[in-house]
């Protein structure tokens, strides 16, 4: 993998301009797909604002392909209308919709050098030949490309080719950017350089729109602006991600969207004017911070493993007793399992004590009441 | 590898000699020798001599090739166009359709060549459709002998391609006909010259539908060939056969240069 980076352009930044007063929006109005009588994607209703990322992530056969794939015009929606800026794209070809698209294989055109690969969808529009070679140019040195022009795909590395992917797309200044699982074929240590680079590229290009499918919550966490959680062909939830991040709407989300421990509690006291209720773990009294929960309501207290702090003080007023079961050392982090009765709970600490618990022994845990957040026990959804 | 052992490999490389010695190289060395035999009363010929070749090089001979090749040639891209329009229209139709209708595109290489032959002698021996004795009708009778294996070879280079590549394509707002022209078809390339090369292979072959219905002065190579040896003429025939395999052969070794340059293997 190259060292390059992604480094925006002067024409990118000033396009973002009119990529904004195009109306880049994206409306989905009650879309539902079926291939026959199987439904994947249920009466979907969403927005994506102009300059927005919206993360579409879910298990396999949630429908966030699918969805995708209706907004870029290859799937033909069973119910309902799809709007991009104030133009109704439902009936619409692909190729009259001005989208780009970014896919997993990046789908590289072989037989073409770098740069007619992203020369080909002005050329395919019949752009003008001067135009066409100042936005190629413009787009290679945007993903920081621009030495590799008379490669072959071939010739490429796998972020190398997934960065031309991108500046293809970008070349066409598309209205909206579909990107569908774009980072899954590379290996790990470039996938996370890739988030990065990609985040940066869209602070270079604020305008524009970008739907992001993946299944990986880190890619989702560190890129969007908003998350939609897909199960079953619905949204589950969507929302700011930092939001649903910090207060998971229901327990399919707190577990996807991160690692979660989902301590069963009974509301003592419901929600006050500060957002904290008071719950009953046994006979542990926990405060954690609540929406409208009732006392007697049964419900899910969810705290991040790394929220978790084995020594008391500071806010961490919540304390919790659990056995210790395991402890897997990776370096930068030390995860720890614990038996809190009889529910799994994981803490991810950085630091540890300078004697470690023996597996066996009773470990007290701590936390703040503001890194929970109450969620009810039946929203399996 | 399968075969760890060395005698075990030893073995097989025999067993792999043996088969293709005896089956694939043993036949086209007695067509070989054959053409160039003198006499031939024993286990080997007793002398050698090109006389055969000069004779059917100042007989009919380049008449022969030039039909043979002129067929090939026409009757092969015919084909390749058919069977890339029945591929890529098949290939959007739904599932049941595909199948009954890739299916019927088989047919005629499931009969036996001669009686295609026959069905087009029969069929195109009444106004209007007055073809027999034509050149036209040697040119059917190979088309629809072939292009059951182009579809095929297009069908598999289609079943591979990744649909992301024109997907891509569409939503950079390339329209079906620029996506077909500067897409699909370039990454079909090594399947359609594979799919002309074994058609032209085949052409250049077929005798069963070709002496039911050649007309005069279009005589083929296998037909030069049949009616060399049925007079008695073996090592004038052979010679020809080895005229047919050579010009065969060139095309064939042309055709994967030129797939190996477009592909950059």
């Amino acid at each position: 993998m190259s060292a390059v980076a992604f480094t925006g352009t002067s024409v990118m930044d000033i396009d973002a301009a009119k990529i904004r007063g195009a109306g880049s929006n994206v409306h989905f109005d009650k879309v539902s797909v079926a291939y026959g009588s199987h439904v994947v994607l249920h009466p979907l209703t969403l927005d994506i604002a102009p300059g927005e990322i919206l993360a579409m992530i879910g298990p396999s056969g949630s429908g966030k392909t699918t969805a995708l794939r209706a907004v870029a015009g290859f799937v033909r929606p069973a119910s309902g209308r799809i709007r991009i800026g104030a133009t109704d794209v439902t009936d619409l070809p692909p190729y009259e919709r001005g989208l780009g698209m970014v896919v997993q294989n990046y789908a590289l055109f072989p037989h073409m050098r770098v740069e007619d690969n992203v020369a080909f969808g002005l050329r395919a529009q019949g752009a003008d030949k001067a135009l066409i070679g100042e936005r190629v140019k413009d787009a290679l040195a945007t993903v920081g490309m621009a030495t590799f022009a008379r490669r072959y795909p071939r010739e490429l590395s796998g972020g190398q080719q997934q960065r031309v992917a991108i500046a293809r797309a970008l070349a066409v200044r598309p209205r909206v950017l579909l990107l569908d699982e774009p980072l899954s074929a590379l290996d790990a240590q470039i996938r996370r350089n890739m988030v990065e680079e990609i985040a940066r590229l869209h602070r270079s290009l604020p305008g524009l729109t970008i739907l992001y499918v993946t299944h990986d919550q880190t890619e989702a966490l560190t890129l969007a602006d908003k998350i939609a959680i897909m199960r079953d062909g619905r949204v589950c939830s969507h929302g700011p991600t930092t939001e649903l991040y910090r207060r998971p709407p229901n327990r399919f989300t707190a577990e996807f969207l991160g690692r979660a421990n989902l301590l069963p509690v009974t509301v003592a006291e419901a929600v006050g004017s500060k957002g904290f209720a008071t719950a009953r773990h046994g006979d542990v009294v926990l405060t954690g911070a609540g929406r409208d929960e009732e006392a007697g309501d049964k419900s899910l207290l969810c705290i991040r493993p790394q929220h978790l702090s084995l020594t008391a003080g500071g806010e961490h007023t919540n304390r919790i007793v659990g056995t210790l079961r395991e402890v897997h050392w990776q370096g930068e982090l030390t995860h720890l399992v614990l038996d809190v009765d009889g529910t799994p709970v994981r803490v991810s600490a950085t630091k540890l004590p300078v004697e470690l618990p023996e597996p066996g022994a009773k470990v007290p845990l701590f936390f703040a009441p503001a890194d929970t957040s109450l969620l009810p026990e039946d929203a399996g959804v | 590898m399968l075969v760890w052992s060395r005698p075990g490999r030893i073995v097989l490389w025999l067993l792999f000699a043996l088969i293709f010695g005896v089956l694939f190289l043993a036949p086209l060395a007695v067509i070989l020798l054959s053409s160039l035999a003198d006499q031939w009363n024993g286990v080997l010929p007793n002398g050698l001599t090109t006389e055969h070749y000069t004779d059917v090089v100042q007989g009919q001979a380049w008449n022969a090739v030039k039909a043979s090749l002129v067929t090939g040639f026409l009757a092969s891209a015919l084909a390749l166009v058919s069977g890339t329009w029945a591929a890529l229209a098949l290939r959007v139709q739904g599932a049941t359709l595909s199948t009954v209708l890739g299916l019927l595109f088989f047919i005629p290489s499931a009969v036996p060549s001669v009686s295609v032959g026959l069905g087009l002698l029969v069929a195109f021996s009444h106004p209007p459709l007055l073809l027999n004795g034509t050149i036209a009708i040697v040119m059917i009778a190979h088309f629809v002998l072939i292009s059951a294996f182009t579809f095929g070879n297009v069908s598999a280079g289609l079943a591979r391609l990744s649909p992301d590549f024109e997907q891509v394509a569409s939503s950079l707002g390339a329209r079906p006909a620029y996506r077909l022209w500067h897409v699909t078809l370039p990454l079909l390339a090594p399947y359609l010259v594979a799919a002309f090369g074994l058609s032209f292979a085949l052409s250049m072959g077929e005798l069963g539908a070709t002496v039911m219905v050649y007309p005069p002065g279009w005589v083929t190579l296998p037909v030069s060939i049949f009616s060399l040896t049925d007079r008695g003429d073996i090592f004038a025939g052979a010679a020809l056969t080895m005229i047919l395999v050579a010009a065969t052969l060139v095309l064939l070794l042309g055709l994967e240069r030129v797939t190996k340059r477009a592909t950059g293997a």
